[in-house]
């Protein structure tokens, strides 16, 4: 059975769900429909558009498997996109219209940490679970709750900020390290997580800079970092500003390793960050590139069949889109057979009660507990370098 | 750190400058501006883009190319954004050139696609060492196109005829219009050169940032900053006031750190209009009762 995806549904179908929606206000069941709704809120435009097509490409190999299968309590699984433009009021107002209008069981999204912050309160008040597949700021699944909805399948910044650390450490011997940061809710979580990381090591910070969405010219932030003697610049940032950083240290003429968060995955960072993009090291949680498990042999070609336009490794950046929402879609799956409805509460028991899945990522074993609501660590993070457009891991 | 500092601030205050000759000129003729002249700037971009890039134009005819896609523009702005509007005599005009640039922003999302581009110039390949720092060429040119433009903006009003039928259209357009001067055509015609302005802005900032839909919008909002910092009537005073809001960017982020950086630009322009409500070089403006 194919997935189905209604993006924006100005169809009959759509005509027809908002003349019944009056009626669904009277007490006509939410979910009373064929299919199993599962909302998607991403950045579908705009630098990172190509991770939200990454996480949609993801979600539909999966739900095609799982319609295949015979989809969930007897009904296909259909996936309902909305754009969130990287706006977290926009992220908020979609959300509501999934869960109320279309009624979706189980929502994916957040691409950006600001987005997933503001639909946090919402899911957890309305009792919906919330899905994250990318987005990594920690307080998204920590977020102090007493009935906490939101699951992630994707990195975590504090456990990633130890990595980070450990790897200017190990690979660089960074002994004076500055972090250069997007100004926004994401960079703040890896702030904390990257300060407590290097004080569990001992080593003191040479500053910490920021970088706005959309400035020009990183220069006067990078040169208090080399002012200050940094060996090594912690970046977390997302495409656009990345590859302004990277074009200012060329400009510089500064040649300083850079240990970056995963934001430059999320679009064309070759074709942006100009002469010195393959020299960032960036973290991963996935990729196709190098790896030799069957799995992720299979599921290229499954990707390959279902996307004809992909070619080489090169068209599936970033991996890590596909690979956290393949999973995160079957994990998913397994928790509503577990609830028996589409009850939200249930399905939430439901995610707690999924003892193993063999997934893409890994070999999930209890993936999730009350206390823990992020399926990967630590243990699943790879180190890699964008080369010529595609993400290749190194050592 | 002081001329890295300096090569940043004045490179993109030049271009605020420029942006913010473009609401200056509009504003001297006809007393309204084009609030969508982030997105004028983004449009220069992408046109150039589409000729260099996409359509493997050569340069001498891209450029010039994509500035006649931005006087175009700045023609359809005043035709249907704000000429009807003043004719009633009403301010929507104000409202009509925002929701312009956002109809256009998302025009070319959907046309040029979603994500940034990188824009190639030779001019932004290989830094050169100037004062102990890198610079790309670009950059220590962008000034001087900015300070050109203006220069010759000055020229032209002072000496020129279509310059002087300006200044007549602004001082007594009653009598500019009995002396035979087309005060319609003028007004157009400062829109035109206003998105050509902006036009020139985004050209030259697009090697040294990117290409999308949405790469206007701070830098619209900065020059009308700088516009209102400098004195909106005054032409010298907006290009200085782009120079010095460029310049503290820059100077604060190199010395207090990049999350002061907002917080004392902005702050700047605030304090300026308490202590000097028509900005730093404006003039106040004589009203007859």
């Amino acid at each position: 059975m194919k997935p189905m995806i209604n993006p924006l549904r100005l169809s009959r179908r759509s005509f027809t769900g908002m003349a019944f929606a009056a009626l669904a206000a009277f007490g006509a069941p939410a979910h009373a429909q064929e299919t199993v709704k599962i909302g998607l809120i991403a950045s579908l435009s705009g630098p990172s558009s190509k991770s939200g097509e990454a996480i949609t490409r993801g979600m539909l190999l999966a739900i095609e498997e799982i319609n295949a299968a015979g989809g969930v309590l007897g009904k296909p699984l259909e996936l309902v996109r909305r754009d969130d433009e990287a706006n977290p009021g926009k992220g908020l107002t979609a959300a509501r219209e999934l869960i109320q209008r279309e009624g979706v069981a189980v929502l994916f999204g957040g691409l950006q940490t600001p987005v997933s912050l503001a639909i946090v309160p919402y899911v957890n008040q309305i009792k919906v679970p919330f899905m994250g597949p990318w987005a990594a700021g920690t307080p998204i699944t920590k977020n102090g709750a007493a009935e906490n909805y939101v699951f992630r399948v994707s990195a975590v910044d504090e456990m990633v900020d130890i990595a980070l650390v450990e790897r200017a450490i190990s690979v660089h011997g960074a002994k004076n390290p500055g972090m250069m940061l997007i100004n926004n809710p994401w960079g703040e979580s890896n702030e904390k997580g990257l300060t407590a990381a290097l004080a569990d090591k001992g080593l003191p910070t040479a500053g910490i800079e920021r970088v706005e969405a959309n400035d020009i010219d990183v220069v006067p932030q990078l040169t208090r970092l080399k002012d200050a003697g940094a060996d090594t610049i912690f970046m977390v940032a997302n495409v656009g500003p990345s590859a302004q950083v990277m074009k200012s240290l060329e400009r510089m003429g500064w040649d300083v390793p850079v240990v970056s968060h995963w934001g430059p995955a999320g679009g064309r960072f070759s074709e942006l960050a100009g002469p010195r993009a393959s020299s960032v090291e960036m973290i991963q949680t996935f990729t196709f590139s190098g790896n030799d498990s069957k799995k992720a042999a299979d599921t290229f070609v499954a990707l390959q069949k279902l996307f004809p336009e992909i070619k080489s490794a090169a068209d599936v950046t970033p991996a890590v889109g596909i690979a956290n929402a393949y999973d995160a879609m079957h994990l998913t799956a397994l928790a509503i057979a577990n609830a028996g409805s589409l009850d939200g509460p249930a399905i939430r028991d439901g995610y707690h009660a999924i003892t193993s899945y063999d997934g893409l990522i890994k070999s999930y074993v209890t993936p999730f507990t009350p206390d823990d609501q992020d399926a990967l660590g630590a243990e699943d993070y790879v180190f890699t370098r964008f080369i010529d457009g595609e993400i290749i891991p190194i050592k | 750190m002081i001329a890295s500092t300096l090569i940043s601030g004045l490179a993109l205050g030049s271009m605020y400058g420029l942006m913010a000759l473009g609401f200056h000129i509009t504003y001297a003729v006809s007393k309204t501006v084009n609030f969508s002249q982030g997105s004028s700037m983004m449009f220069g971009a992408v046109m150039g883009y589409t000729f260099t890039v996409t359509l493997g134009w050569p340069v001498w005819l891209a450029i010039p190319a994509a500035l006649l896609c931005c006087a175009a523009l700045g023609l359809v702005v005043e035709r249907f954004l704000v000429r009807p509007f003043v004719a009633r005599g009403s301010d929507a005009w104000l409202m009509a050139t925002v929701a312009g640039g956002i109809v256009l922003d998302n025009v070319i999302l959907f046309t040029f696609g979603k994500e940034p581009r990188s824009f190639p110039s030779p001019l932004a390949e290989n830094a050169v060492d100037v004062f102990g720092t890198g610079a790309y060429p670009l950059q220590l040119i962008i000034p001087v196109v900015g300070l050109g433009i203006a220069f010759a903006l000055a020229l032209i009003t002072s000496k020129t005829r279509l310059g002087k039928s300006m200044l007549a259209a602004v001082q007594r357009p009653e009598a500019a219009r009995l002396a035979g001067i087309n005060t319609r055509a003028v007004i157009a015609a400062s829109f035109a050169i206003s998105a050509v302005f902006a036009g020139v802005a985004g050209l030259l900032i697009a090697p040294l940032f990117n290409v999308s839909a949405g790469m206007g919008v701070v830098f619209g909002i900065k020059a009308f900053a700088a516009a209102i910092l400098g004195g909106i009537s005054s032409a010298w005073g907006v290009m200085l006031a782009g120079l010095l809001y460029g310049c503290v960017e820059a100077v604060t982020t190199a010395y207090l750190g990049s999350s002061y950086t907002q917080i004392v630009s902005f702050s700047m322009v605030i304090l300026v209009l308490v202590t000097v409500p028509n900005g730093l070089f404006g003039r106040a403006e004589i009203k007859k009762v």
